[in-house]
This record gives C-alpha cells, structure tokens and sequence, in this order.
C-alpha cells in the first residue's frame, strides 16, 4: 500500500482517528508520519500531564461507582485546600499533606505512572536515620525467612533469622547510643 | 563570578571534560526534585511561602561551596533580564518554566555549572547535576551527596513509603530522572531511531528530540531518561537506563560503520557540503545550521574532518539559539536578523580553528 499523503514510498504506519464519532482510516510511511506529527516526541511534561489528566477519568468508570466518585471529588486537603476535584484536573499536588488527604484515591494513580508500583524503595533522607532501613530490611528479612520456612529449607531460614538477630542487636546499640 | 561571566562563555567548563563515550554521549544529567516539610509546594501558587523558602536558600547557600563544587551564586529571576534568563535556560541551566516564575523564582548554579539547583520551579528544589560524556553512576554519587549537604540544612517532605514527596506524581518516591544526550547520526539517517524510540518507550523509558518543536529531532540529538521514579532504587535506576543506552551506542557505532561501508563515498560527500555551507553562507537558519552541525561532528567522530574541536557540536548548537545570538549582537534581533548573525557567528567560531 502506497503512503495517502506522498502516494510515493510505502505505508507502514497505520492508525485510526476519530472525530465526532467518525472514523477515519490513516496509512502513512514513516516520513510523512513523523511530518504530519503522528509519531512524535512530544514535550515530556506536556505528554505526562496530558496521560495524567486523561487516565482520571478511566479510574471512576473502573472500581467506584458514580456515587462513591463524587464524594470522592469534595475531599478537601487541610494543609493547602486543593480538592480532589482540582487536583484530577490540575493533576499536580499543593502540598505534601495532599498525599495523605487523597491517599484512598492514589495507588491506582501511581500504578499507572510507575509501572504498577506504590511503594518507594530508595533513598531515606540521614536524619530518619538508618534505622528506618534497618527495620525495612527487617520486614523484608522476616518475610524471606517465612517462605523458606514454607518451602521447609530450614537451613536457609535459621540463616536469616541470624541475620535479622544481628540486624536487631544493631538497632537496639543504636537507640543506647542516641540516648 | 558574575553573571555577565556565566552567559559569556556558551560552553560551561565542566564540558571541556572528556567524558566516557564522548563520540556519542554528550552529557549525562542526574536531576533530584525536592520539598521541604511542612510548606506548601510552589504549584499551591502561596507566594509568601516561595518568598520564605528563597530566603531560607539564599542565606544557606548563597556563596556557599561544598567539595568539588565552588561558589554557588543565586541567580533570581525577579532581578534577571529576559534575555539573560533565556541564556540560562539555552544552557541548560535552568527550565524555561521557572523563567516564567520571575517573582519568586531563582537558580543557585555552582562555579564550573556543573551543578545548579533550581528554586520554586514545580518543587521546592531541582538539584541538578551534569557529567560529561556517559557518567551515570559518578553523576547519582554526586547529585547524592550534593542532596545530603542541602539536607543537612533543610528538612526535606518525606513519607516513609512514598519517598521523597514531589508536587506532580510523576515523580514521586526517588525524585530521580536520569537522562543521557546522545548525537546518533547514523541511526537518524538508516531511519532506525523511529523503530528503536517505540522500543526503548516500552522498557519505561523515554526518548524525545532535544531540539527542534515537536517531532523533529533537530541535529540527530535524543535524549533518554528513565520515566519511573517509584518502586525502583535510584542504583537500579541508573542501571537500566545505562544499559540501553549502551545497546543505543553499540547500535549507533554499528550504524556508522555499516553507512560508511555501504555509501562512504555519499557519506563524505553529505558531510563537505554540510562543512562548506557552515563555512561560507551568509543565511542559515537554525534548522539548516543544526543539520550541518550534525554532519560536521560526525565527520569529525570518523576522523573525516581533521583539525576541527569535538566541542563545536556542543558549542554551536547553544551558541546559535535566539538567546545567544541577541546576548552575541549586544540587541535584539528580529528573526531574519537571526539568521545572519548565525551564519556570522558560524564562520567566525570555525575560522578560529583553521590555523
């Protein structure tokens, strides 16, 4: 198939856009494509809030019903005053509080962005200390060594409850320390 | 140093650097978005806020230098003239939105501007870190400790599990966006970026022109950064980005390879011409002269053309944007204007290098 805009090299982009309700089909090579804008890279954060703001509205029709939405769409932050209303249109937070105020709504959002992930794994400023860390490594130790126990390598568990023992002792001179 | 000093000079000393990588990577960017405790983030728009957290940057940090990086000098916006804020954001040294910011916005930029943080941007801070050439892990180790010597004086907004909180939740969690800029030529030219950019896309990460609106990638010049900031440490981060972008230059060196075996002839030929219209036109505009700068720096990378700086690729694309140009002319130039003055500018810049 010959591209309908040159009618000179191959089409090999394809797509369907729909105006009003009429569909309309496209067949392009890439050069005209990329001409016409169809295939571009478009400015990071135009693109970012335009997903943001579009991918709102598929969270209603989803999990919620109507009803429990525009409740949902009332709820105000008490630290700066944004709603969740403005904040679905905005698709930016006023103030840190705004995660706490909005929290029942935000994993979904997060999900989408960060491939399906809710939970920050990385740095942790110094003046929370390692402790917070150490207890997160703990958590995640105790979880291991639940499942070496289900898998009835006991070897293995009784290595990592050495460790979190270990981990343990750590925290507790820490704490003598601090005090 | 004054600012009259930092827009003089369009190449920032840390460039000179040769970095690793450098026939392809031009620079590596580590950029962290920070909050602090307890006041509400600019994108609230409470401006007595922004004023106190300006005020509480500028008496911190302000002169102030901190290892390898010296001197810190606020630059703010309310005091800084239009085309002077332009330069910056030209350089790479601030956003164009925190340009618009001119109340309460500023940018504490380090002596070698390889650091620069921005202040009242959509957060609080955007510490930003440049390396040349390809340097992911040196840039996080020293974007790290840079985040460090700002906490030590701050307290920064932060949720033991979503991380460092951020006004857009794009970047919630690390705050982390590591990006590379890459000149690839070859893979323009073989039309092979349109089907790797889908590609990389899908393994979370992003890949835009730098140059140019829209969908050109104006001088074959891409950058690649990674899209997702939570769930993710900020080492596995910078691993995944570096290791596509070390399959990007593999397939960028196999390219020129293979272009230069299959048409090496037409390839010289593209790359002369390009040499000799930057050399003597008298017009050229930006879209002309980013294109020529292309072919010129790839003749330089395959040894085609001797006795020309590397550098100028970098130099001139900065050099010959509207901001430069005007600060170059010492007025204001309307867009045709621009035009001769760039071609100026152009044979100027090249003939320091002929003797």
């Amino acid at each position: 198939m010959l591209c309908q805009n040159c009618q000179e090299r191959e089409a090999s982009v394809h797509y369907t856009q729909v105006v009003n309700g009429q569909k309309k089909e496209m067949h392009l090579c890439e050069q005209c494509a990329q001409g016409e804008g169809y295939m571009d890279f478009a400015n990071e954060n135009l693109s970012l809030h335009h997903f943001l703001t579009n991918m709102f509205p598929f969270d209603q029709t989803k999990d919620q019903s109507q009803q429990q939405m525009t409740s949902a769409q009332t709820i105000k932050c008490e630290g700066c005053g944004l709603t969740y209303h403005e904040f679905r249109h905005q698709g930016k937070f006023g103030c840190s509080q705004c995660y706490e105020a909005f929290s029942d709504y935000l994993d979904p959002i997060f999900k989408r962005v960060h491939s399906g992930n809710t939970e920050h794994v990385g740095k942790i400023p110094k003046r929370l200390g390692g402790n917070l860390h150490k207890h997160r490594e703990i958590n995640q130790l105790q979880e291991q060594m639940q499942q070496k126990i289900n898998e009835e390598d006991f070897e293995e568990a009784a290595n990592i409850r050495d460790r979190i023992r270990h981990l343990k002792e750590e925290l507790h001179d820490d704490h003598g320390g601090e005090a | 140093m004054s600012l009259q000093d930092f827009i003089n000079d369009a190449i920032s000393p840390w460039m000179n650097d040769e970095g690793q990588d450098s026939d392809i990577v031009l620079s590596t960017r580590i950029r962290l978005a920070r909050n602090l405790e307890q006041v509400p983030f600019p994108t609230s728009g409470d401006q007595s806020s922004q004023e106190k957290v300006l005020q509480h940057i500028e008496q911190e940090f302000n002169n102030q230098s901190y290892e390898d990086f010296k001197k810190f000098q606020l630059v703010k916006m309310a005091d800084t003239e239009p085309v002077e804020k332009r330069v910056l954001v030209e350089k790479h040294l601030m956003s164009p939105n925190l340009a618009e910011n001119s109340q309460t916005g500023a940018v504490l930029i380090s002596e070698n501007e390889q650091a620069s943080v921005m202040i009242n941007e959509e957060d609080h801070l955007r510490i930003q870190l440049y390396y040349p050439g390809l340097g992911l892990s040196e840039a996080l180790q020293q974007a790290q400790k840079l985040d460090d010597w700002f906490e030590e004086r701050t307290r920064y907004a932060f949720n033991e599990e979503k991380g460092y909180l951020t006004s857009c939740p794009t970047n919630v969690g690390t705050g982390l966006r590591a990006s590379v800029m890459m000149h690839l030529p070859a893979l323009t030219m073989t039309n092979q970026m349109t089907r790797m950019a889908p590609e990389i896309n899908k393994l979370g990460l992003v890949v835009r022109g730098i140059y140019g609106e829209g969908s050109e990638a104006l001088g074959a010049l891409y950058q690649i950064s990674n899209q997702m900031t939570l769930g993710k440490s900020e080492e596995d981060i910078i691993q995944d980005l570096q290791s596509v972008v070390s399959q990007v230059i593999e397939s960028e060196r196999q390219s020129r390879e293979w272009v230069m075996q299959q048409s090496g002839i037409q390839l010289e030929d593209r790359i002369f011409r390009s040499y000799g219209v930057l050399a003597h036109s008298r017009i050229i505009e930006s879209k002309e002269a980013a294109k020529c700068l292309s072919d010129v720096r790839l003749g330089i990378d395959l040894g085609l053309i001797k006795n020309i700086s590397k550098t100028i690729l970098n130099e001139l694309m900065v050099l010959t944007q509207p901001g430069f140009l005007q600060h170059y002319a010492k007025k204001s130039l309307q867009p045709g204007e621009r035009d001769w003055f760039r071609a100026n500018l152009i044979r100027e810049r090249l003939q320091l290098e002929q003797y």
